[in-house]
């Protein structure tokens, strides 16, 4: 069988090349059609290409680690994965990110692409499952987000580790004359019966030759030295001196810094400016119209910022709702439609179940979360260069392949003289989706050739250049009965948040929008009339990916509404939940949370306890909330949380995910809403949208289970309870049902 | 204009107005103190002004003239790591880490103020107003909290400070 017909069936093949001066070891993929090509534009079409994942010269070893770091710790995941079978301990080995090709297509992402719940283990869903990934990887997409980092690189990195760990072994059999089985890899070397260790370094062009192993069978994970204990981030000594260079601190010989002034409507390029004053001011150096604004170039970021504000520009009028009340109003109206939308469960016949109940049985709410800003610590920015015959672009971005695509498209150079270089970001959530900073900076740099530019976002432009999450509304019908909850009917709205997404890709998106039911219609609840119907309204702000997508929303209303239900039917919040859940893995976490939270106990006088439940990317998640009302307002004193996303593969950066994820959850439930006037964000900058700070964080404990036996991703998934849960314990303890975020609107936060 | 930064005299030419932070970062390449909100909201560029933690997006070049400039930078290096910093490894406080330098010298000019006024340990109450300044998107708070304990231990009470693992 040719290299070609392995590879038409299966994904990867991982296999080695030999570099100048050494090996490298990664995978193959067949290339059709117009992908980009990590070969540059020499290589011919359907050309097989080598993607590396370790590359070892007489200098060093070097692991690439392809999915960007925006905190996650995912560089650190990455290598130890190719150092667990590599026999590497953490230091012998160099870091580089790669280049965006398309071995490094993001296969784990097809789980979000289509509506099934990733719980959905039905022929009919992994099918479709098998198929999204096809066309996921025909996309060339290499992306970094939806939590999905781990499960992709679980297999294909210790895979080419191992790959390398052969060779070497078989290299130093060579070598040395020794028999094959009497050596042993150990901690970036091949040890020989005498003592003797030979460097991999001694090793690399030897390896080179070596024809790859047959089969390889991967480590269990009994075995593991690396995995499955805490790793030490590879950032973090970097981080506490301030060495850590992320993309806002590069520096270049000739820099010039730069800014942008970016319509804050977003709805096109100025109508007129007067940039006269500005290009007189100190330092200022050219004012340049780009795509929706203008760049303002200077020897200094400040300076560049002084002459920005000296600008007077006058914007087009906004393309969307100008008015946040009308915002409301269109999905108010989507709601009061009878039928329409699309049915995403329809299990029984709930609204029969309602329509026949005594008024007594009945349960009714509404529930509003509002637009939040992912407004990551670092602005976004971006280093860029153009030159006679290539664009080389620094940035930290989580689609590098579309990124490439679109720079060409945008600079009307081919895509093999795009040069990107991903870079460390200071967060992201989502927010490095987007290609407001990148689609400026080409702009600039097609008309300052020659000249290395950084531009850097003011906070105030950034906040008005967000896509944020998605505004939403959900009404609710239920019925309880004999003390359980009997029926449940519930209608969102919303806009697109895939279909927003993918327009600004110049892609349509034709199909009904699973996020604005995601977190609803498929959590595993066993209810037997239970109706989901969602309403998709266009015309609203562009919105974006953020951090738990669908769920952040959905999650708020299902939880909360459930919570409502089972108080009205005089329920124990906990054991109602636990006789609806038919999932164990989830009736496990619930348990668990509740155990760990010694639920039901005797609680003070303005305590309260509230628990929330959620199963989004795959993974279920309990938490339970503890608050007390205080003469300041509330506070929350303790979060218990219980997950099982399968094999943990660093159990420090699992929790500090969690604990993340949990106080994004709880900081803007509380504190966040972006709102519009006259089209733009009312919100500019972090003292009107300020997330949490110290003083409102609270103790957070967690337990992980590991009884799913598949391993996935751990940075969305414990943001959706939090709020439900904080909002059911605020009940608890003070009788008030918040149906609104946020919170801080309706009550006070200590 | 002359500023003096981590003990380095520099000879700068900018306006008197323009923020430390900007000559610190655009003029002399001293790349610690982040740029995060630029209205001293979120606290990534804390730097030390005259031993007092400061916002270096709020004090001009001519405010900081002839006072000693402190940066992370500064702080601690290689094997002489201030017990802040220290602190901050053990307990793995960060996740992409744009706000910790910010936060570790809010937190040394915290407990060396302490340690100057012969106060006691902070307790939770008092590190949280201590840190209000200091935003941190990831979530990063409750192992910065930890930190901040064990850092006290080191700075105020180094005797009766136990060898202390770390929580996992």
């Amino acid at each position: 069988m040719t290299l070609a017909q392995a590879l038409s069936r299966r994904k990867f093949l991982i296999g080695s090349v030999a570099v100048l001066g050494g090996v490298a070891f990664g995978s193959y993929s067949l290339l059709r059609g117009p992908k980009e090509h990590p070969l540059g534009s020499d290589a011919p079409d359907d050309a097989m290409v080598f993607n590396p994942w370790v590359v070892i010269d007489a200098r060093t070893v070097t692991l690439i680690a392809p999915h960007a770091d925006f905190g996650q710790g995912v560089t650190t995941m990455q290598t130890a994965l190719i150092a667990e079978e590599l026999d590497l301990e953490p230091g012998q080995f160099e870091i580089s990110f790669g280049g965006p090709s398309a071995a490094y297509a993001n296969t784990a992402l097809a789980d979000l692409a289509i509506p099934f719940a990733t719980s959905d283990r039905s022929a009919l869903a992994d099918g479709l499952r098998a198929a999204t990934d096809a066309s996921v990887a025909f996309l060339g997409v290499q992306i970094t987000g939806g939590s999905t980092s781990a499960p992709d690189s679980f297999e294909k990195l210790r895979m080419a580790g191992a790959m390398a760990r052969e060779a070497l072994l078989s290299a130093a059999a060579q070598k040395t004359g020794l028999p094959r089985e009497s050596l042993r890899s150990h901690a970036g070397a091949v040890h020989l019966p005498d003592g003797t260790g030979l460097p991999y370094t001694t090793l690399a062009t030897l390896a080179a030759g070596q024809p790859p192993a047959a089969s390889i069978a991967l480590r269990p994970a009994e075995s593991w030295r690396l995995l499955g204990k805490p790793l030490r981030n590879v950032h973090d000594t970097a981080i506490v001196t301030g060495a850590l260079r992320y993309c806002i601190d590069l520096e270049a010989e000739g820099l010039a810094h730069a800014t942008l002034l970016l319509n804050p409507r977003k709805s096109g390029p100025a109508l007129s400016y007067d940039a006269a004053r500005a290009l007189s001011m100190r330092g200022a150096e050219r004012i340049v119209e780009i795509a929706d604004g203008l760049a303002i170039v200077a020897d200094n970021t400040w300076r560049a910022f002084q002459a920005a504000d000296a600008i007077d520009v006058d914007w087009p009028p906004s393309a969307h709702l100008a008015e946040q009340a009308d915002h409301w109003a269109a999905l108010e109206a989507a709601l009061s439609q009878t039928g329409g939308g699309t049915v995403w469960r329809d299990d029984g016949d709930a609204a029969q179940s309602f329509a026949e109940a005594p008024q007594a049985d009945r349960i009714e709410a509404s529930y509003r979360v509002p637009y939040v800003a992912h407004q990551p610590l670092e602005p976004l920015s971006v280093m860029i260069k153009a030159s006679a015959d290539r664009l080389d672009i620094w940035a930290a971005h989580q689609l590098p392949g579309i990124l490439r695509r679109r720079v060409a498209w945008r600079s009307g150079l081919s895509m093999a003289q795009i040069q990107f270089h991903q870079q460390i970001a200071g967060g992201s959530f989502g927010h490095r989706f987007e290609f407001t900073a990148i689609d400026g900076a080409v702009d600039l740099a097609m008309q300052m050739p020659g000249r290395p530019l950084k531009v850097t976002l003011r906070r105030e432009v950034d906040f008005a250049q967000d896509h944020p999450r998605p505004i939403g509304m959900a009404r609710a019908q239920g019925v309880v009965r004999e003390g359980r909850v009997e029926a449940c009917q519930m209608v969102a709205a919303g806009p697109s948040l895939v279909g927003s997404t993918v327009s600004r890709l110049g892609l349509p998106y034709p199909l009904s929008d699973s996020q604005l039911a995601i977190g609803l219609f498929d959590q595993p609840y066993a209810l037997s009339d239970f109706r989901v119907a969602a309403h998709q309204v266009d015309g609203l702000a562009p919105v974006g990916f953020w951090r738990s997508i669908g769920g952040s929303g959905n999650t708020f209303f299902l939880e909360s509404f459930l919570d409502e239900m089972i108080h009205a039917a005089g329920a124990d919040p906990v054991a109602e939940r636990l006789r609806l859940l038919t999932d164990p893995l989830a009736r496990k976490v619930l348990e668990a949370a509740a155990e760990m939270a010694n639920w039901g106990r005797k609680m003070g006088p303005g305590q309260g306890q509230g628990v929330a439940f959620s199963l989004v990317y795959g993974v279920p998640v309990a938490e339970v909330v503890e608050v007390t009302e205080t003469d300041q307002g509330i506070r929350i004193d303790h979060v218990h949380v219980a997950c099982d996303a399968g094999p943990v593969l660093d159990p420090v950066n699992f929790t500090k995910q969690v604990e993340g994820g949990v106080l994004w959850g709880l900081g803007h439930a509380i504190n966040c809403k972006i709102t519009y006037a006259q089209g733009q964000a009312e919100q500019a900058n972090y003292y009107d949208h300020p997330g949490l700070r110290l003083g409102q964080s609270p103790r957070i404990d967690l337990r992980i289970l590991q009884n799913a036996p598949v391993l996935r991703g751990i940075g969305e998934p414990p943001v959706p309870p939090a709020a439900p849960a904080l909002a059911n314990a605020i009940f608890a303890a003070t009788g008030q049902r918040l149906r609104e975020m946020p919170f801080a609107d309706h009550i006070d936060f200590a | 204009m002359k500023l003096t930064v981590n003990g380095t005299e520099h000879e700068v030419d900018v306006e008197a107005e323009m923020p430390l932070l900007w000559v610190l970062r655009d003029e002399l390449g001293i790349l610690g103190p982040k740029y995060g909100c630029g209205v001293a909201q979120c606290g990534a560029c804390t730097v030390h002004l005259a031993g007092e933690a400061v916002r270096a997006c709020q004090v001009t070049a001519a405010d900081a003239e002839g006072l000693a400039i402190l940066t992370i930078e500064g702080l601690g290096q290689g094997d002489a790591l201030h017990a802040v910093q220290k602190a901050w490894l053990l307990h793995q406080v960060s996740q992409c880490g744009y706000c910790q330098a910010g936060q570790i010298m809010q937190t040394a000019a915290f407990l060396e103020g302490r340690k100057a006024s012969n106060a006691g340990l902070p307790t939770d109450p008092e590190i949280d107003e201590a840190l209000s300044g200091n935003l941190c998107r990831c979530g990063t708070y409750p192992r910065i909290r930890a930190a901040v304990h064990t850092a006290a231990r080191a700075v105020l009470a180094p005797l009766s400070a136990p060898a202390e693992e770390p929580r996992e």
